[in-house]
């Protein structure tokens, strides 16, 4: 009986002591430092229609929270399946190649830390276009968990199994798709949970600078009708996705791992 | 004609000056059918030999010949059982013997090459955990795993660096009794590395002592010529066996000593 109480006490009553914290101090800020800000209670009445329809679509952009997040979705997982389609198998090369590794390595290292709201200008000039330009951002952005990881994976591989597929006298597929790759999987898999954490963070930016329809173009638009209410909701909606998001990966990623 | 010829092979590592020789001139002859034993201290380039041996890293000098013709490369007629099994874990019993099998015989109908990965795996008494992975596996369930996975293949020789040196003094016992088993069934050419004196007198037909490294040299050979099938309590009692063992075990520990007395007498002379 007593391990179950401090079980629950643990996994449940802790963090939403730490949720109330946190809507404590934000009720207090709203009643006395800033008044623009809007009260928990304020926002809720605002966001209401939003979250009780969450699907209902009453104008192109004024729609519930949840197709909102739909768009977002949608396109997120159209540039990350772009980032880990180029990732990967770069990532192997890599891996698998010092000269590559010397002649790609520098160059990686210096776009990695560029931030999309600098991509995004570029994919404009590149497609013409938002929804294209959008993908590429998140892609390029994205990608680079996904190539490091995995280059990391393929150096990780112990000797030993390299020394089985010699002796055994496996072909470069069979190496490939039974040796190479299983070995590499869980720190690829690493590497595809934090690209998508990244393509996640990058869709709001990517939304707001294109007006493209979805959690982030709605954050934009109403900060620019002054509907402060609705900001925070589509802070705590891109919170609570983005954390589903990262668990379901997370799960994926805890299959992979072999003993 | 021997099936596999060394002469003066020689292997060091390391970058020149600071150059450690691990292999310091091996001449090893086997016969077709022998099941030879190489015993050596740990630390002595047993594993750098048997590497040599199956192809997977080059001598510097000297010549691996198989049936005449020199190794360049891992080849399908050595099958080599590894010091820690190194199976693929995400695989379970069946398909890792299967990923060698499928690779040499695909050329066969499916259903043969399965009925062959079943024979092997039954050889070493698995059956029952054909479809287990090997963290499901005991220490020495998964030894047979990777004897199993070797002999499928079908070698003409089978190179075993220290197959049982990671097992409990029980298993090992148990386990040399099958590799002799498994051995009398198909005499295959068999090399043994292993750092067990007993070990390698019970199993073999010819016991070769490898001096301590750097510079590793073989020994003598001695003939083992003891019957077979040996058993393993009556043996420790038979004269034979007592004078074989201890005179490897004489050899290694003067070979030991006259290295470390040596060292002794190159060594600089503190300065107090």
């Amino acid at each position: 009986m007593k391990l179950k109480n401090s079980f629950r006490w643990d996994v449940l009553l802790l963090p939403m002591v730490g949720v109330a914290v946190v809507f404590i101090l934000w009720a207090i800020t709203s009643a006395t430092m800033s008044k623009n800000l809007p009260s928990p209670l304020k926002t809720w009445d605002a966001s209401r229609p939003y979250i009780v329809e969450p699907f209902e679509k009453r104008g192109e952009l004024d729609q519930g929270i949840l197709r909102f997040t739909w768009y977002s979705l949608v396109l997120v997982a159209k540039g990350y399946a772009l980032a880990i389609l180029i990732g990967t198998p770069l990532g192997f090369w890599l891996g698998l190649s010092k000269f590559f590794t010397k002649a790609f390595d520098p160059i990686i290292q210096v776009l990695r830390p560029v931030s999309p709201l600098a991509w995004l200008p570029l994919g404009l000039v590149l497609f013409e276009k938002s929804h294209p330009a959008a993908i590429f951002t998140i892609a390029i952005c994205a990608m680079w968990p996904t190539v490091l990881n995995t280059a990391l994976g393929v150096r990780a591989i112990p000797q030993d199994y390299l020394n089985v597929a010699k002796v055994l006298g496996l072909s470069r597929a069979k190496t490939l798709f039974k040796v190479l790759l299983p070995a590499t999987m869980p720190y690829m898999f690493t590497g595809f949970r934090l690209s998508l954490g990244i393509a996640w963070l990058v869709i709001v930016a990517v939304e707001m600078l294109t007006g493209t329809p979805g959690v982030g173009g709605f954050l934009w638009q109403e900060y620019n009708s002054l509907i402060y209410e609705h900001i925070i909701l589509c802070i705590g909606t891109i919170g609570v996705v983005g954390f589903i998001l990262d668990r379901l990966m997370s799960m994926v990623e805890a299959r992979f791992k072999v003993a | 004609m021997p099936i596999l010829e060394l002469k003066d092979v020689r292997k060091g590592y390391g970058p020149p000056g600071r150059r450690s020789e691990v292999l310091g001139g091996i001449n090893l002859s086997i016969e077709r059918g022998e099941f030879v034993s190489i015993v050596g201290f740990s630390g002595s380039g047993k594993t750098t030999l048997i590497s040599i041996l199956a192809g997977l890293i080059a001598p510097d000098s000297g010549s691996v010949l198989l049936d005449g013709k020199p190794v360049v490369a891992p080849g399908r007629e050595r099958a080599v059982i590894f010091q820690n099994y190194s199976l693929l874990p995400w695989m379970t019993v069946y398909e890792n013997v299967a990923l060698g099998v499928d690779q040499a015989f695909r050329d066969w109908p499916a259903d043969r090459r399965r009925a062959h990965v079943e024979k092997y795996v039954g050889m070493v008494k698995l059956s029952a955990a054909m479809g287990k992975k090997p963290q499901e596996l005991s220490g020495g369930m998964r030894q047979r795993v990777a004897v199993a996975r070797a002999l499928a293949m079908d070698p003409e020789i089978l190179l075993m660096d220290e197959p049982l040196g990671a097992l409990d003094a029980l298993t090992r016992a148990t386990m040399q009794d099958e590799i002799e088993r498994i051995w009398e069934q198909d005499r295959k050419t068999v090399i043994l590395i292993t750092n067990d004196v007993d070990e390698g007198v019970l199993l073999a037909d010819r016991i070769i002592a490898m001096t301590p490294g750097p510079g590793a040299t073989l020994g003598p050979s001695v003939t083992v010529d003891l019957p077979r099938p040996r058993n393993r309590k009556a043996i420790n009692h038979d004269p034979r066996f007592k004078e074989i063992r201890n005179g490897v075990i004489q050899f290694l520990l003067q070979k030991s000593s006259q290295r470390r007395a040596q060292a002794v007498a190159s060594a600089p002379v503190p300065v107090q």
